[in-house]
């Protein structure tokens, strides 16, 4: 083999061995951690940096052809979802927990915003409800 | 009721008798048997008390659990057992894997003349460069569609038990259901932006297993549920006011129809002219193009439409109970 191959296949293997360590930090993190929102920071970890390294110390061990190609798609791919997803479930636990305050600080803004909103939904409630009553 | 009789003289046939009978809209034997009026039964006290003390017993003494000696005979017994039947079945199925011919070797058992025959004709006979596909949607074609039906059976099944009929108001409109889940927040910007770019690259993901699906590892299965699953983002990104302009009860229903009754018809022209001996005039094509192997192509696309629906269908009627 030459020097090159040499190189890379320590480079490939550093990255994977890197991955898999991230891997670990995140199975650790998501069963050492008590909160939901706590939890999904350790699990985002994986999703995104983890499996990066891992598929780029494979395309590094593979070579370079049609299926490099494909492991590139797959971390693409990963990167646009799982951020989504994770985002999503941030927004369902903030949304229906209501002792949020408990776990994280909520900015003042917000909570301003959210009793306007609340006010809003609240007048809106009522102007619906003579209506219905007067079509009865 | 007679036409030809009058009512009084069709009173008096053995036909008006047997159906006033089969009606039971009189007694037979109200006016004939002896009858007394029935009196209601009443319980004096004490029996209630006695019958109430004697359940009591009864209970004290099922529910004596520490001084029952068959039960607790029984739990030994039975923890014994347990133990005994879980250590024999793993020395039952480790001597199983011991024993076991091992990885690769010719003489085999799975090495017989159906799977030779299969890699070593399913290239000529079926013209797919994969020979799983070439066996299940050729040699096995037949339980490939039965799985479609099942498929469709399932969806049916669903949609009887959770589709929610519309209700339609004194003046014909039809009504909005009330339901909290209409209610969630379903305008999310950052999901709709990723599933303005995803959505498209799912689809067309899909559409390319299935069409490769005798040319590399895939088909009509696994491209239905990719299709299906972009489907479903779709929804839940952009609603069902959006998702109702493309899939709706009716497409639903004309697509299963039209994909099962084309595998259908397609698989028993195959199956009548292999049956009698009769030359195919499918052409197989080169192996290894696009437009090859047959009907294997056509029968991908149906199966694949099929489980893309039937995915979509069954997350609508979970999520909603409507299209």
């Amino acid at each position: 083999m030459s020097v090159w191959e040499w190189i890379r296949l320590l480079l490939g293997g550093a990255l994977l061995l890197c991955g898999l360590l991230i891997f670990l930090i995140e199975m650790y993190g998501v069963f050492r951690l008590k909160y939901v929102l706590n939890r999904m920071h350790a699990a985002a970890l994986g999703d995104t940096l983890g499996i990066t390294c891992s598929m780029a110390g494979l395309m590094l061990l593979s070579g370079f052809h049609f299926s490099t190609l494909k492991m590139a798609m797959v971390v693409l791919f990963l990167w646009l979802t799982s951020p989504v997803s994770s985002h999503l479930l941030a927004r369902l636990e903030a949304g229906t927990n209501e002792e949020l305050g408990d776990h994280c600080e909520i900015y003042e803004e917000l909570k301003v915003l959210e009793a306007e909103l609340q006010e809003q939904r609240e007048a809106s409630m009522q102007s619906e409800t003579p209506d219905e009553e007067e079509k009865e | 009721m007679s036409k030809l009789k009058p009512q009084k003289e069709y009173e008096k046939t053995r036909s008006f008798r047997f159906q006033r009978w089969l009606g039971g809209s009189r007694d037979p034997y109200v006016g004939q048997v002896e009858m007394q009026p029935q009196t209601p039964v009443e319980l004096p006290e004490l029996t209630i008390r006695e019958r109430l003390r004697d359940s009591q017993a009864v209970r004290d003494k099922v529910y004596d659990i520490e001084n029952n000696k068959k039960l607790n005979l029984f739990r030994r017994i039975y923890v014994l057992a347990a133990i005994v039947y879980c250590a024999g079945l793993a020395v039952i199925l480790l001597a199983m894997v011991a024993s076991l011919p091992p990885t690769g070797e010719a003489n085999r058992p799975v090495n017989n003349e159906v799977s030779a025959r299969y890699i070593e004709n399913g290239l000529q006979e079926t013209g797919a460069v994969n020979i799983v596909t070439g066996m299940i949607l050729d040699y096995r074609a037949f339980d490939t569609f039965g799985e479609s039906n099942v498929l469709f059976a399932a969806t049916t099944t669903v949609l009887i038990l959770l589709h929610m009929k519309k209700k339609k108001n004194k003046e014909g409109k039809v009504e909005e259901i009330e339901s909290d889940r209409l209610l969630e927040p379903k305008q999310d910007a950052i999901l709709q932006a990723s599933a303005t770019v995803l959505v498209p690259i799912i689809i067309l993901f899909g559409i390319y297993v299935i069409l490769n699906g005798h040319l590399s590892p895939g088909g009509g299965f696994s491209g239905g549920a990719i299709i299906g699953a972009g489907l479903i983002l779709y929804l839940s990104a952009f609603g069902f006011e959006k998702a109702k302009k493309l899939f709706t009860e009716k497409l639903y229903k004309g697509v299963s129809f039209a994909a099962l009754t084309t595998y259908c018809l397609a698989k028993s022209y195959s199956f009548f002219t292999g049956a009698n001996h009769l030359e195919s005039h499918i052409p197989l094509g080169t192996p290894g193009a696009i437009l090859s192997s047959g009907l294997i192509l056509l029968l991908n696309i149906c199966v694949g439409m099929v489980v893309a629906c039937t995915m979509y269908t069954f997350y609508v009627m979970f999520r909603k109970g409507d299209f």
